[in-house]
């Protein structure tokens, strides 16, 4: 097992950097990443779309977030890595299919975090402010988006957690990220499956463990430290892989 | 580029029935992991509250391996790895009897366990202490009022995280395809190599997730009405 | 009926109860005051076994309540208990709620727990609520029927934890008039309460506590015109003020 490790630590760890591209858990802390930074935004915006009084803009919103959540991440991944080169007749890369569709599944659910965490915060808070004469927009950037924000900082850190499990699916497009390098390693290998794949779940479990730990402790902090109640969210959090 | 859909070709026998079997394999599969997974669930819920020595602690480390381990890990792991620890007489017989099914159920169930077993935890911890007190004054023995006060209430709670999950647990059905287990995504990229008929495929395989999705969320609405209401 | 003999707990390091020796007659009404944090909720919470006491006795009847081999379950049956908060299942409706404790522990059938239920909605006031879910009444009238859940199991001795400590002003009334009536027809009573009219009114004996013990015991009449104890004196002075 610890020559198994010695060998193939490096692979695992990081790909064939610097003499290849990125890969292993390098190349799936960086997706997550990736993915967390540009998915937020679009979360936020979907977010937004769900509670404004604008029924085109609710439906649509609803509509792409029920869709996200009702098919399996896989299909979502085949239909950007092989349906949309076949109708655009542009190559698409595994590497940003893949980013392009966890953003997209990420969104719809972030987009559920950030709502209920808006939706949490007293009447109250908008009342008081659009009664001292704000507009809906600065009542949402000044008053309701900072609070919202802060109390939902746990579940948006642990949506990341849910970012790095996702990254796995990019096995099936042949993305070299640690779930994919370690099949690539077995194959060559071929004689010690179960020391390869439980070194796999093992990696996954520190890294996700020590982030789902730290982010519990920002939740004690925030706790501590304000009267915001942290918006505890059992709908996110959970990915599908 | 098709300007015309084609889903006759699907219709036809032999491409048809492969979808069929697909989709099949992938209810069967959600059946067989959502009872392993809820028996499970609640076995390890009432572990954790029966106070037995290492029993929290010890279901404690069974969920957070299971939520910090990505499904397709927990799956090679099992089909790829596990089954070599087996005895050899074992091996033979699962690789001929579905071991696809087998080791994806049992990967698939696990996992999904873990999930509900905190549910049920946390809907357990959702009842108020005064609603125990109460009971237990009244003068009704432990059993007596888990039944009739705690776990109504505690079930009632759980419910939209449980029909979440429950869907998450069909969606990850989905991954055993990677093993090789002919469900439904598995059975669609084989009929779209062979057609290259993907937009169909694909439409035929998302109506299914999708159709299957909204009946379990409906089927998760009606609970959570239904108990809201009790009967008289 | 109930007689507590040198009853002391701990919590910790902090000593809750001390040295508790008091008597309550069968069909007296006992009033138990005193400042907060006195051990006046502990007490009475004692008594039905929902606290444990380390060392002492509390006897009802001559049985050992807090003795190894007792049927809590038996005992508690035949000890009615009000909580403050009330406590109602919200998933039952008012006369679920009354019947539920006589037919499961007590055996009675449905029949005979709906037909005792609804003579003790009439007597606290509430008969046209039976089919209500609490969620739908006032908090007097929760702790109404609160008062007749515990009176379904038809207990020698009632116990009420500051009954009205979480009601509003206006809905106090109702619920003392109830506990008033209730006396009258004997029933053998210990309140932990503020409501010094109601002491005043209807109760046989004052206990005032303060660091968990009984500092003095009088009828009511000596207590708020005449009280021995210096800090007793403090409180009722406190109370006119």
């Amino acid at each position: 097992m610890l020559e198994f490790l010695d060998n193939n630590a490096r692979f695992l760890l990081i790909g064939s950097f610097p003499n290849g591209p990125l890969g292993g858990l390098a190349l799936t802390l960086l997706l997550s990443f990736i993915g967390l930074v540009l998915a937020f935004p679009l979360g936020l915006l979907l977010a937004l779309c769900r509670i404004v009084p604008v029924a085109v803009l609710r439906i649509s919103s609803g509509v792409f977030v029920y869709v996200m959540r009702g098919i399996p991440l896989i299909m979502l991944i085949f239909w950007s890595y092989f349906l949309v080169p076949r109708l655009t007749g542009h190559e698409v890369s595994a590497f940003t299919a893949l980013v392009v569709t966890l953003v997209l599944y990420q969104a719809a659910y972030l987009c559920e975090v950030i709502r209920a965490g808006i939706q949490a915060l007293p009447k109250g808070q908008l009342e008081a402010s659009r009664s001292l004469g704000m507009t809906y927009g600065q009542t949402m950037r000044l008053v309701i988006l900072p609070q919202a924000l802060i109390s939902m900082l746990p579940s948006l850190l642990g949506q990341f957690v849910a970012l790095v499990k996702d990254t796995s699916i990019g096995y099936v497009i042949s993305v070299y990220e640690l779930t994919f390098s370690a099949q690539q390693i077995n194959n060559s290998l071929l004689t010690q499956p179960f020391a390869v794949f439980f070194t796999l779940a093992l990696v996954y479990f520190v890294v996700c463990y020590s982030l789902t730990q730290g982010v519990n402790f920002l939740e004690r902090r925030i706790n501590r430290k304000g009267s915001q109640t942290v918006v505890k969210l059992e709908v996110a959090n959970v990915s599908v892989v | 580029m098709n300007s015309v859909l084609n889903f006759d070709a699907l219709l036809a026998p032999p491409l048809f029935s492969q979808l069929l079997h697909g989709a099949q394999f992938t209810l069967m599969l959600f059946v067989a992991c959502w009872i392993l997974a809820v028996s499970l669930g609640i076995l390890l819920a009432v572990l954790r509250i029966s106070g037995w020595p290492f029993s929290e602690r010890l279901v404690a480390i069974y969920v957070a391996y299971h939520q910090n381990v990505p499904m397709l890990a927990h799956l090679f792991l099992w089909y790829f790895g596990i089954s070599t620890l087996l005895p050899a007489g074992l091996q033979d017989w699962t690789s001929n009897h579905g071991g696809e099914f087998i080791f994806a159920t049992i990967a698939i169930g696990l996992y999904m366990a873990a999930y509900f077993s905190e549910d049920i935890r946390s809907g357990l911890r959702s009842v108020p202490g005064g609603q125990t007190e109460a009971a237990r004054s009244l003068g009704m023995g432990f059993l007596a009022s888990m039944r009739y006060v705690v776990l109504p209430q505690a079930i009632n709670n759980a419910i939209p995280t449980f029909t979440n999950h429950t869907i998450v647990l069909f969606k990850n059905t989905s991954l055993a395809m990677a093993l090789g287990a002919a469900e439904m995504t598995y059975a669609v990229r084989e009929v779209e190599n062979e057609t290259f008929l993907t937009f169909e495929t694909y439409i035929v395989a998302t109506v299914f997730y999708l159709a299957i999705s909204l009946i379990l969320m409906a089927v998760g609405a009606a609970a959570a009405r239904r108990v809201r209401l009790p009967a008289h | 009926m109930l007689a507590l003999s040198k009853v002391n707990k701990w919590y910790g390091d902090y000593h809750a109860l001390v040295d508790v020796t008091a008597e309550v007659k069968r069909g007296e009404v006992v009033v138990v005051c005193g400042p907060s944090g006195s051990g006046k909720s502990t007490l009475i919470r004692t008594i039905n076994r929902l606290e444990s006491i380390r060392s002492g006795t509390i006897k009802l009847d001559d049985v050992d309540i807090h003795g190894k081999t007792q049927n809590v379950n038996q005992l508690r049956s035949r000890i009615g208990f009000v909580f403050q908060q009330f406590n109602l299942f919200p998933h039952m409706s008012v006369i679920d709620n009354i019947c539920l404790a006589p037919m499961k522990v007590l055996g009675q059938s449905k029949a005979q727990a709906r037909e005792r239920a609804a003579a003790l909605l009439h007597r606290v006031g509430l008969a046209n609520k039976a089919d209500a879910h609490p969620a739908q009444l006032s908090g007097g009238q929760q702790q109404r029927v609160a008062i007749a859940r515990a009176l379904a199991m038809d207990p020698p001795v009632m116990l009420f934890d500051e009954p009205t400590s979480a009601l509003d002003p206006e809905m106090v009334g109702e619920v003392l008039s109830v506990m008033k009536s209730l006396a009258k027809d004997g029933m053998t009573m210990m309140c932990v309460t503020h409501e010094m009219g109601f002491a005043r009114e209807v109760s046989n004996r004052v206990w005032f506590m303060d660091h968990g013990a009984i500092l003095e015991s009088s009828d009511p009449e000596t207590f708020f015109t005449k009280p021995a104890h210096a800090r007793a004196q403090n409180f009722i002075s406190d109370l006119r003020h």
